[in-house]
């Protein structure tokens, strides 16, 4: 359950981002969240309605955008959306492939209400 | 991914990126910055300070009871004489880790975590300040028994290596594949058990781990066996070779999944929608 400790970090970087551009209040967060980044998004959004509380983004809401796992081809070239624990290539079974995404945690976007700015 | 610039538009995230729209009164910032940067910044410091002792700190992970101490006190007792090696130990509870370790005469720091279910780079940094690393070759962390947690923790470490032990599920990198993607070599454990269980193949745990595209190898060993741990040596041997020739040429080892993590989630890339504020709208 680290999902805690991520949201610190997550809260930290979205309020020194409003701090930096003056904002009256955090409005939205858009976090990816991949297939494989380890991290639960349910917890997650939990973890954020504890930690937000008496911060800027008391009343931001929180986006957690799934991204899927997805693999090159070094064998056929071809790029494709494949499950969390088979990353071998759907199309010719090649085991040669590269993660091209699905493992990320990353902060996306941050709304910011500047608008008295 | 974006291997060129070290941004963080990959594109499997781009559509989602340039699908931002603007909305009234609210100004957008595109941040696109990986969220265990805290902990990020404390193992990239961490490993500056084992590369400047010249040490290959490894990393080993498994399930709680897969033989990672034994396998600890194996590994010493082979190259005693041969190889300087420090031990750190992860647990909730307990210092009876540290004490085997300590009792064949080899420095050992125990770090208890209380609840918390992984090692991360700031207990490990505080471990550091315990222990002198001079002379040493090989640190090896023991991370806290957990298939789950500790592999999105980069404690600044060169190496990951991941025990499955033949009593446990030869599926286990199916079920857990966040972790078993992140090993460069996983040993199959305790095979001296393997006459006695009928239902755990070395091949299909093998082919679980080629499932997540892993090319790591992978080995059998059983510590109770010293002759069959000819091939681990043989592995941390080079690994040590390699880190050594490569702290020659200036650069590090990482991981082979922080490796990736480093290109796809780099630095942050910051950058801002101009939204007018409405009053100034015609």
């Amino acid at each position: 359950m680290h999902e805690l400790s991520l949201c610190d970090d997550l809260l930290g970087q979205v309020l020194a981002l409003g701090r930096q551009h003056q904002a009256r209040s955090i409005v939205g967060i858009t976090v990816h969240v991949g297939g494989l980044s380890g991290v639960e998004p349910m917890l997650l959004a939990t973890a954020f309605e504890i930690c937000r509380v008496g911060t800027l983004a008391e009343q931001a809401r929180l986006v957690l955008e799934p991204i899927p796992v997805r693999v090159h081809c070094n064998h056929c070239g071809i790029e494709s959306e494949t499950p969390n624990n088979h990353l071998q290539c759907p199309v010719c079974q090649s085991p040669d492939t590269d993660m091209v995404s699905g493992d990320e945690l990353i902060l996306a976007r941050v709304e910011l209400d500047t608008a008295c700015v | 991914m974006c291997n060129t610039c070290g941004c963080s538009i990959t594109p499997g995230n781009r559509p989602l990126v340039l699908a931002e729209k603007p909305r009234d009164g609210v100004s957008t910032v595109t941040v696109l910055k990986n969220l265990s940067s805290k902990n990020d910044r404390q193992a990239e410091h961490n490993r500056a300070h084992f590369d400047r002792h010249g040490v290959l700190v490894v990393n080993l992970m498994s399930s709680p009871g897969s033989g990672k101490t034994a396998l600890l006190e194996a590994t010493i007792k082979r190259l005693a004489g041969s190889l300087k090696i420090a031990v750190i130990e992860g647990d909730l509870e307990t210092e009876n880790d540290a004490r085997r370790i300590q009792a064949l005469g080899v420095t050992a720091f125990q770090i208890t975590t209380g609840t918390a279910c992984h090692l991360d780079a700031h207990l490990v940094h505080n471990a550091l300040h315990q222990m002198d690393l001079t002379n040493l070759d090989v640190l090896f962390i023991e991370n806290v028994g957990n298939l789950v947690c500790p592999a999105s923790f980069d404690l600044g470490h060169h190496r990951n290596v991941i025990l499955l032990s033949v009593t446990e599920g030869d599926d286990k990198p199916a079920k857990y594949p966040v972790m078993f993607r992140a090993a460069d070599l996983m040993l199959i454990s305790k095979t001296d058990l393997l006459p006695y269980l009928d239902d755990f193949s070395p091949n299909r745990a093998q082919q679980s781990l080629r499932n997540l595209a892993s090319k790591a190898p992978v080995l059998e060993l059983s510590a109770h066996q010293p002759q069959n741990l000819d091939v681990w040596i043989n592995w941390l041997h080079d690994a040590l070779k390699t880190h050594r020739r490569q702290l020659a040429n200036h650069q590090t080892q990482r991981p082979a999944i922080a490796r990736d993590d480093v290109l796809l989630h780099g630095e942050a890339s910051l950058r801002l929608r101009p939204v007018m504020p409405e009053s100034t709208r015609p």
